[in-house]
This record gives structure tokens, C-alpha cells and sequence, in this order.
């Protein structure tokens, strides 16, 4: 199954994968006029140390084992082709699957339920905003 | 039939899941005295709240036991189990014979005898949808209500029906609230928030006598009148089928890391059973959702043949209670790590190199640009789950904040760059 991986190595620290993360989320056609004056909280997040100068992008692994949709109480959170995939309609946000990501890559949303990387399985294109838009190929979908 | 469960709440789809990623086909029968398509038992107080209804509290879809080939016979109960038969009997008259067996009984209200108790007419206690449905009946907006213990559930339940009641009022003899997942400071700040919405609190107290409308307490004296009593004093593990039947019990059914009870091809998982801890190796009841999923898959896989083990269970809460959000995780001791602004609590609890818990307590609603203290906690988890060195680790960087970047690039690329 194609997964996201990350080739730290690469990674310029320009955070661009963010803005196509949260323009992606927007359903917009046009990228400026969607995150424009908009505080983005993405799915996908740089962490990074600009005096060691190490970068990297972080998101949800589908993991094959996933703590996150075993956990969740209510069942929002599960694994559909191998996406996991978050039921907003369900989630009460208790925030057991922020308890229990190996990776912190489920995080709470201002409504005060969660979101997560779901390999922008609500796009058309076929390869997920953020690797489309890394412009190093510090971010790739690929199989392993 | 091939596989028996009895149960149908987490333990039980963990189970289904389980032997469904083994055996495609084997025959699934659920027994269970709960009446219900399966739902998320913490959900009970959230749809009191209004903050999910019977349809979204549906902890699978509709069609999740005929897609998965479970037979259910719903509003039964099991009386007996004859493990060298193989059989189960249940209270329609029926002898189903098993090749597999999962107890997932779960829990039950414990109600500590008190003087008096049989008097009050409007008592309940909230553990099932049931009887959550029971105390909705119950309560007007006149409502006073009494909730003995100040646990998870009562304060569930309190957050659950805050808005439809008069006034909330809490008794327990310990000193402290949520003493199972606080200690003594951090309890004090959820205690303080619980107190600031109007809830009233008598701790390290306890009812000596009831009539049908007041409580009188032992230490106090304080004659508290109510109009509904809730029980919620604690639970007790569903533990007598597998102990008449001879199995191994302690505090709760004994299983190994297979979920294997000492009884041959019988299984248990969930809130019914103990198991080893494993950041102390204590063995102990860990009755939360996420473990009973876990153990019921485990079982699951082993019941369809496949040997597979899952020794990872920790302590594990993530609750909020009045726009209070606690994460937490593990055992309290050791040095601890604190940072407290006032809003974001953090305490880490680390020893002999190892991280051993955490206590995490932030606003659910954060201030804008504010980072709060439960912020991507799970890393902290799996730092305990997996043992992990803090030597390994820059555990200096990640206490201040969660993150990958705390992490060797070996390590990362592992996390990052491969599979899990």
C-alpha cells in the first residue's frame, strides 16, 4: 500500500506542505484567495530546529497496527483501504486517540473534536496536496 | 458453533475483528443481556449532555454483525459455563456448545451496603445505556441530585445531566476527586473548576444513614436532602461464570498475554479481567475502553488459531470534565517533571531511566496560538508503552514539548520512513 514517507535529508523547513495540507481541507479551487488571512492548522507539521538546522514533515502513518482507532470510544476513527479515516459526525472529542498516537499526528480542531492526515481521500488528484507541493521531495507517496 | 463471546461491548468487537483478520468464516455467536446494537459505554453521558444522540453512539455501523457473520442472541444471559463440555447455558433454556470461548462480561455497579438504602425510591447508578435512559427518566430541572463516589463515572455523569438538574452535590470517603487517574494537586485543580460551575462537594465522607429524601453523613453529621441518588461508588469485574466454572480468578479473571484464562480454549478480555501492567508489572485491573479493544482482539486472533500477544497494556484516560481536558497515562512515581501556567498542568513521573506516567491537564478550548499541555501526549505514551530509554532520547527537549525532533535521526527515520 502506498504510504507518505518522509526523507528528513531533504526537508528545506519552508512549511509549504502545511499551507497545501490546509488549503487541501479547504475544498477551494484557488489557493491564495482560500488561506488568505486564514490561521491554517494543517494535518501535516513541520518540527524543526533552525539552530541544528534539522527539518522534518510530520503526519499520520496509517499505521498497520493503529492505537488511534482501537482506542477511539466511539468508533469515528477506522481504517477504510487502508486510510484512517475520522468520522466527524461521531467524534466527541475526548481526545483518547491524541492519548494514544505514537506520533502526536491526531490533533484537536477549534470545534473541539479532531482531525488527522486522510491522504487527501476527499481530493481528486490521486497523490496527497502535501507531497504534490514539496518542492524538494522531502515528502514522498510511494510503496515500500 | 466455532466461536462463542459473551459480551457485546468493546471486548466483544475487538474479538469479532480479531478473528475475522484470521478466519473469514467461522461462526460468531454474541450472547449478551444488554439488549442494544453495540455503543460506546463512555458515550452515555455525552448523550445525556446532547453531545451525541442513540444513532452516532453506535459504536459500529448497522451492518457490522451481518457483514462480519455474527449470530447475536441480545437480552440473554449466560448462567453457566461447562468448559469440559464445551457448553454454555443461557437463561432462555438453551445449551450452546463452543470450540472457542470469549468472556467479555464486563463490569457492574458495586453498591457498598449503607443504613437506609432500601428506602430511597429514586437510586441509580450509570453504567449502562439502560440505566442512563433510567436516571434521563428521573430527573426534572427541580432535580437535586446526590452522586456517591467522585470518580470517573460520577463525574461523568454529573457533566451529563448539569444542565437538566436543580443541583448536583457529590459525597466520597476518599479525600480526593478522580483518585484513580489524579494525585493530590492535579485533583484539586479539576475539583476547583467542578466547584466553580456549583457543585458541591463532601470528601474524605460517607453516608451513615439514608431515608428517602436525605442523606446524613458519618463525619459531618450534614443532613444533605436529594430528590435522585446516583451510585457510583466503583465496579465490580463480571467474574462468576468463569469462577464457577473453576477458572483461575484474582481481583478479576486471570488471562495470560494471549488472553487465555486457565481454562482450556476459554478466553477473557476487557473490564471482567486483570492483567500485567506494563510499566510496574503489577498485575491489576485496567477496566478502560482501548485495552478492552486490544485484549478482545487479541483474544480474538488467538481463539482463530494464530498465536499473537499484546503485553503493552498501561493505565491510559483521556476525559474532560466542565472545559477541562486530563490526559493521562501510567504510574505516578519517580521524579517529576512540572510545568503549571496556571492553565496548562504537565507532569511527568520518570525513574531508572524510564518515563512511568504523566498527568496532563489543559483547557479544552485553547486560547488562540496557545499550545495546550495534552498536545500530542500519545508521544509520551508510546515512551512508556515501549520502556524506552531516556537516555536514548533527548527527554530534556521533550519534556518541554512532545515531538519527534527528541527523537535520533535513526530513530525517526524508522518512525518516518517505514512502517508500524
Amino acid at each position: 500500500m502506498k504510504r507518505v514517507y518522509v526523507n528528513e535529508k531533504w526537508c528545506l523547513g519552508c512549511h509549504l506542505c502545511e499551507y497545501y495540507c490546509a488549503f487541501a481541507a479547504t475544498g477551494k479551487d484557488d489557493m491564495a484567495r482560500a488561506l488568505k488571512g486564514v490561521k491554517i492548522n494543517p494535518r501535516i507539521h513541520i518540527e524543526e530546529d533552525t539552530t541544528d538546522k534539522i527539518s522534518f514533515a510530520v503526519s499520520c502513518r496509517h499505521c498497520t497496527e493503529p492505537y488511534c482507532v482501537k482506542g477511539c470510544i466511539t468508533g469515528a476513527l477506522s481504517k477504510v483501504d487502508g486510510v484512517i479515516e475520522i468520522d466527524k459526525n461521531k467524534c466527541i472529542g475526548c481526545y483518547t486517540c491524541v492519548l494514544s498516537c505514537p506520533y502526536g499526528c491526531v490533533q484537536p480542531t477549534e470545534d473541539g473534536i479532531v482531525q488527522k492526515c486522510e491522504l487527501c481521500v476527499a481530493t481528486t488528484e490521486g497523490t496527497p496536496r502535501c507531497v504534490a507541493g514539496c518542492p524538494n521531495a522531502a515528502i514522498v507517496f510511494e510503496e515500500r | 458453533m466455532k466461536y462463542v463471546i459473551i459480551g457485546n461491548s468493546a471486548a466483544a468487537v475487538g474479538a469479532v475483528e480479531g478473528i475475522r483478520r484470521v478466519d473469514a468464516d467461522g461462526k460468531i455467536l454474541i450472547i449478551s443481556d444488554e439488549t442494544h446494537h453495540v455503543y460506546g459505554r463512555p458515550l452515555i453521558s455525552y448523550l445525556l449532555l446532547g453531545k451525541t444522540d442513540r444513532e452516532r453512539m453506535k459504536y459500529r455501523p448497522d451492518d457490522f454483525y451481518t457483514k462480519n457473520g455474527v449470530e447475536t442472541k441480545l437480552g440473554v444471559t449466560v448462567t453457566k459455563i461447562n468448559p469440559d463440555a464445551h457448553t454454555v447455558e443461557t437463561s432462555d433454556g438453551e445449551t450452546i456448545a463452543f470450540e472457542k470461548l470469549l468472556v467479555a462480561t464486563g463490569s457492574n455497579p458495586f453498591v457498598p451496603p449503607m443504613d437506609g438504602l432500601d428506602t430511597v425510591k429514586n437510586k441509580f447508578t450509570f453504567q449502562t445505556l439502560d440505566s442512563a435512559l433510567a436516571l434521563e427518566a428521573a430527573i426534572t430541572p427541580d432535580s437535586n441530585v446526590l452522586i456517591i463516589g467522585a470518580g470517573l463515572i460520577g463525574l461523568k455523569c454529573a457533566e451529563g445531566i448539569y444542565l437538566r438538574v436543580k443541583s448536583i452535590t457529590f459525597v466520597d470517603l476518599a479525600a480526593k476527586v478522580l483518585p484513580s487517574i489524579l494525585d493530590d494537586d492535579s485533583a484539586v485543580i479539576i475539583k476547583t473548576r467542578l466547584e466553580e460551575v456549583g457543585i458541591k462537594f463532601h470528601l474524605g465522607d460517607s453516608v451513615g444513614k439514608f431515608t428517602e429524601n436525605t442523606a446524613t453523613l458519618k463525619e459531618s453529621g450534614t443532613v444533605i436532602p436529594f430528590d435522585v441518588l446516583v451510585l457510583a461508588v466503583g465496579v465490580r469485574p463480571n467474574v462468576g461464570l468463569v469462577k464457577d466454572a473453576g477458572g483461575a480468578v484474582g481481583r478479576a479473571i486471570t488471562v495470560d498475554n494471549t488472553c487465555a484464562t486457565s481454562l482450556a480454549d476459554i478466553y477473557a478480555a476487557g473490564d471482567c479481567t486483570e492483567s500485567r501492567d506494563a510499566v510496574t508489572g503489577d498485575v491489576k485491573v485496567m477496566a478502560i475502553l482501548p485495552n478492552a479493544y486490544m485484549q478482545g482482539e487479541t483474544a480474538g486472533i488467538n481463539m482463530a488459531g494464530v498465536k499473537y500477544t499484546y503485553d503493552k497494556l498501561i493505565p491510559c484516560n483521556a476525559i474532560g470534565f466542565f472545559g477541562k481536558h486530563i490526559l493521562s497515562a501510567g504510574s505516578y512515581t519517580g521524579d517529576v517533571y512540572y510545568t503549571n501556567d496556571g492553565t496548562n498542568y504537565k507532569k511527568l513521573f520518570y525513574s531508572d531511566d524510564r518515563l512511568n506516567g504523566f498527568i496532563l491537564i489543559g483547557d479544552k478550548h485553547p486560547k488562540d496560538g496557545e499550545i495546550p499541555a495534552y498536545d500530542r501526549a500519545g508521544i509520551y505514551t508510546d515512551i512508556i508503552r515501549n520502556g524506552t530509554k531516556l537516555s536514548d532520547i533527548d527527554f530534556e527537549l521533550i519534556a518541554k514539548r512532545p515531538g519527534l525532533i527528541g527523537f535520533t535521526r535513526e530513530i525517526r527515520q524508522e518512525y518516518l520512513g517505514g512502517e508500524r
